[in-house]
């Protein structure tokens, strides 16, 4: 195995200049790629989560006109789902799931270029559909990222832009998928059977074929919406036949499998972070690779619960109800596992095993008002309220963006070859989880007392609470211009790091990222390692 | 009483994260509306079982959790035990899971399932009213009575208790009463949402859903469009008047009378004069029209086009009515041909033609509005 990983690279290192990034068909540089790029776009999406709650600060219009509110709103979710969390953890398995299997590479590395230099086209066509508006562009895109119509038929040229944002990020989702599911199947290490896989191989194993499953539904119902739009189809139009409520459930088939989609890499990173920091193998890898099969198949069968109060039929209802329910089975399996990981541990609190633990507990929680949310009839209580806002921040901030926190802070000794400073990590882990706890706790009750999302202003009663999320909003905010300082440092320089970079990290574990040099040199495993 | 526990509860597990004013504890509390009907009550009390368990599994599994970071911290001198996920736990313990959550699960689906079943029970209504919702504003139909009440947002201040919460005509309702509420909508989405007396369904244009309820309690309701219809999504508040039966067939009986007034005033065969189409006209204009077209009838172009000067307002009367009356399809202008009168309609487009400089002269009667539909 040895002689694989010191292999030098003596005609062909890295190329030099913009053609080393434009043509690179290597998957640590691509995957680094796609990091960068989903950082810079957290700070745009993050940029405008201030605005937003700027204006929310007080009752009265202060800084945006209402359209723009809710452009800011839909263009903020869509960042963060599509150009942040999705990319980031595209650029994880880039980086990682060769490393882990002992690939060379991915398994078709110049779709793999290309499917990352989709993205930020798409990205302009993003930030462009909120700009024409000021040019003549006709009505701004206010209708929340679900793109509802007949509110989204009304919209004007920026409602095309984002359709033409979807079909492009639909084509590079597929072909990033394509690319993870055939390098796992393809390039796994002699001894490197499917069921030692690294779980976080598993995770992506299972988004990737969500995403086959989802995307091309997902790039129909808005190609269906282009045609409302413009060439005088009537699939949405109850005047002319249609049916406005067939976009939603389009819309969510997509929408909710989606969710797993951004969680299950998060949840991949924990079944790596949390047996290191315990030095003790994980408890229970069989269950929690049946358990994500278990969540696949569910998350495709329970979409409608993001609709209860579009009338659908008594038993209609009853069936998502007990589907969406039973999600708690699997989810709660996982949970369980990563508790007794940690039982019977030897437990250290470096910075990824924080913030790991503290997304164990807020994900929980999370998962118990998604209960509360699965029953129909208090759902029709909750329904499009900051109760539901609460939730979601709930399930996707701890249980996606934090498990791609502890991801970087995790890996980035095994990508730099350097170390982070472990003080100004747990810095930025209490800083951005108190901040993060003070946007979005309050929000439960302000929605309990009755305030609807995507309004732009509100009655007085609703004060208290959104001064307490704007103001822990922008300090969840701040807290990241420390986590950019952070990474810029690690890059540059710091303590050098190990081969096997955290003393815990090869416990009872086949993965094989830890016997390659930190940073890892351009090309490894050129000879196949064999894994015993 | 459960709800004074339950506020208590959490406002124990935020400790000194929350300073709460009194104004907003006294309206509110931490929890969901009180409910002022049977169903909501139902609902209300599901609320808080679920609530309780959520709460109850996160306080359990922090406490685990914490108590795990502690007795196994390495610092402690904890060794790893390396056999645990080979021994009996480890391999049969995943069957816990499923049994245990399943179990909670269960105990959740029986009652929800029920309270499900109340929700959908449309027993006899004794009063069904329409309620329409348009951007942006709410219409209810009084489908036993004729009458009909066009409901708008009544400006405040940002500081006034009123502020996004008053409306220039109340839903008038009473208690002790079979409701039926059939949920409609002229353009797009809305939500009728009155927390304490009834569920929210969807407002759909091409779909009639229908809610009911029964109030137990006089008073004064207050609620919004839960569901975003566009710019003044904000904008479209509900605020209901409970009152006692015969309270309510006194309102009924002077709207009425009232409806049947109007008619008669718009009935064709009178001719108005300019200044009195212009006086009505132009109050109607900023009642109706100038959420999107402006007081000053400059609009806000793009989007909500300009009526000074414009080529509509100043060219032919028939294009010009047949705006108003049928609306313009893939835009936000509404078809008013419902919700106005023909001598509604005859002012306001008198107004748009001869105000703010429009100078076409012409005046329009409500024949022929009669004759345009």
């Amino acid at each position: 195995m040895s002689d694989a990983i010191t292999h030098e690279a003596h005609h062909h290192g890295p190329p030099t200049g913009a053609k080393r990034w434009l043509y690179s068909t290597n998957h640590k540089d691509i995957g680094t790629m796609y990091l960068i790029f989903a950082l810079i776009m957290l700070f745009l999406g993050g940029a405008m989560a201030m605005v937003i709650r700027a204006e929310l600060w007080m009752p009265g219009l202060q800084l945006v006109e209402p359209d723009f509110f809710n452009n800011l709103v839909t263009n903020h979710a869509l960042i963060m789902v599509f150009a942040v969390v999705m990319p980031a953890g595209v650029g994880l398995a880039n980086w990682m799931i060769p490393l882990m299997i002992g690939a060379p590479d991915m398994a078709m590395p110049r779709m793999n270029n290309m499917s990352f230099w989709l993205l930020p086209p798409a990205a302009i066509l993003l930030v462009l559909s909120m700009i024409v508006p000021f040019f003549g562009g006709g009505q701004t895109v206010n209708t929340g990222w679900t793109l509802y119509p007949p509110l989204s038929i009304q919209s004007g040229m920026g409602m095309d832009f984002l359709i033409f944002t979807v079909h492009i990020l639909g084509v590079s989702s597929i072909m990033g998928s394509i690319n993870i599911i055939t390098t796992i199947i393809n390039m796994r290490a002699p001894g490197m059977n499917m069921m030692k896989m690294p779980i976080f191989v598993w995770s992506w194993f299972f988004t990737a074929l969500l995403l086959i499953v989802i995307m091309p539904v997902f790039a129909g119902g808005v190609t269906m919406l282009l045609f409302d739009r413009h060439f005088g189809t009537s699939f949405f139009d109850a005047a002319g036949g249609g049916d406005p409520v067939l976009f939603q459930h389009i819309f969510w088939f997509f929408g909710h499998p989606e969710v797993y989609v951004l969680l299950l890499p998060s949840i991949g990173v924990l079944g790596m972070i949390i047996p290191t920091f315990s030095r003790k193998p994980l408890f229970g890898y069989k269950s929690l690779v049946y358990g994500m099969a278990v969540l696949y198949g569910l998350g495709l069968i329970v979409w409608a619960h993001h609709q209860y109060t579009i009338g659908m039929s008594i038993e209609t209802t009853t069936y998502f109800m007990i589907g969406t329910i039973l999600i708690s089975i699997p989810v709660g399996l996982m949970i369980f596992n990563f508790i007794f990981t940690l039982w019977k541990g030897s437990i250290t609190f470096e910075t990824p095993m924080l913030f790991a633990l503290a997304i164990i507990l807020m994900f929980s929680f999370a998962g118990t008002t998604g209960v509360m949310l699965a029953v129909v009839p208090a759902d029709l209580q909750y329904h499009d309220t900051y109760f539901v806002v609460a939730h979601f921040h709930y399930a996707l901030i701890p249980g996606s963006l934090f498990g791609l926190y502890a991801a970087v802070f995790f890996w980035m000794p095994k990508w730099t070859g350097h170390m982070y400073n472990e003080r100004l990590g747990k810095i930025f882990f209490w800083w951005t989880t108190i901040g993060f706890n003070l946007t979005f706790f309050p929000q439960h009750f302000s929605g309990l007392a009755g305030m609807p999302r995507r309004i732009v202003d509100y009655n007085m009663i609703f004060t208290e609470f959104n001064v307490m999320s704007s103001v822990g909003a922008f300090a969840f905010g701040l807290s990241h211009l420390l986590f950019l300082y952070i990474i810029i440092k690690t890059v540059k320089g710091g303590e050098k790091a190990t081969t096997e970079v955290w003393d815990g990290s090869s416990i009872g574990y086949a993965g094989l990222e830890w016997t390659v040099p930190s940073p890892p040199p351009f090309h490894t495993f050129e000879k196949a390692p064999v894994v015993k | 009483m459960h709800l004074k526990r339950e506020s208590k509860l959490r406002l124990a597990t935020v400790g000194g994260l929350f300073v709460l004013s009194n104004s907003a504890v006294a309206e509110y509390g931490l929890n969901l509306v009180e409910p002022a009907s049977e169903i909501t009550r139902s609902v209300f009390d599901l609320h808080m079982l679920t609530a309780k368990l959520a709460f109850y599994i996160s306080v359990i599994i922090t406490v685990l959790v914490v108590y795990i970071l502690v007795k196994y911290r390495r610092s402690s001198g904890a060794e790893a035990d390396m056999q645990m996920h080979k021994g009996k736990f480890g391999v049969f313990s995943w069957l816990l899971v499923p049994i245990i959550v399943l179990g909670i699960d269960l105990s959740i689906a029986g009652p929800g399932t029920k309270t499900l079943h109340q929700v959908e029970r449309h027993v006899d209504a004794e009063l069904t009213v329409k309620v329409t919702g348009s951007q942006w504003k709410w219409t209810y139909d009084y489908l036993d009575n004729d009458v009909r009440v066009v409901s708008n947002l009544q400006e405040h201040e940002p500081n006034e208790p009123g502020y996004l919460r008053s409306v220039d005509k109340l839903f008038v309702l009473p208690v002790d009463t079979n409701i039926r509420f059939l949920h409609t909508a002229t353009d797009v989405l809305h939500a009728w949402w009155v927390p304490a007396i009834a569920i929210k369904k969807d407002s759909i244009p091409g779909y009639i859903h229908e809610t009911s309820t029964r109030i137990t309690k006089e008073g004064t309701y207050y609620g919004q469009c839960a569901e975003n219809c566009g710019t003044g999504h904000a904008y479209m508040p509900i605020v209901v008047q409970v009152v006692s039966k015969e309270k309510f067939n006194d309102w009924v009986a002077l709207k009425t009378a009232e409806a049947s007034a109007a008619a008669a005033e718009a009935s064709a065969d009178k001719v108005w004069s300019k200044e009195d189409l212009m006086a009505r006209g132009e109050e109607l204009y900023v009642k109706n029209c100038v959420a999107c077209h402006q007081v000053n009838g400059e609009g806000i172009p793009p989007v909500f086009p300009a009526l000074k000067g414009s080529a509509i307002a100043t060219g032919a009367v028939a294009d010009h009515l047949d705006v108003v009356i049928k609306g313009k399809a893939g835009t936000a202008m509404a078809a008013w041909g419902g919700q106005l009168n023909d001598l509604e309609v005859a002012a306001i487009v008198t107004y748009e033609r001869n105000a703010w400089g429009n100078d076409a002269g012409d005046l329009v009667q409500p024949a022929d509005v009669k004759s345009a539909r």
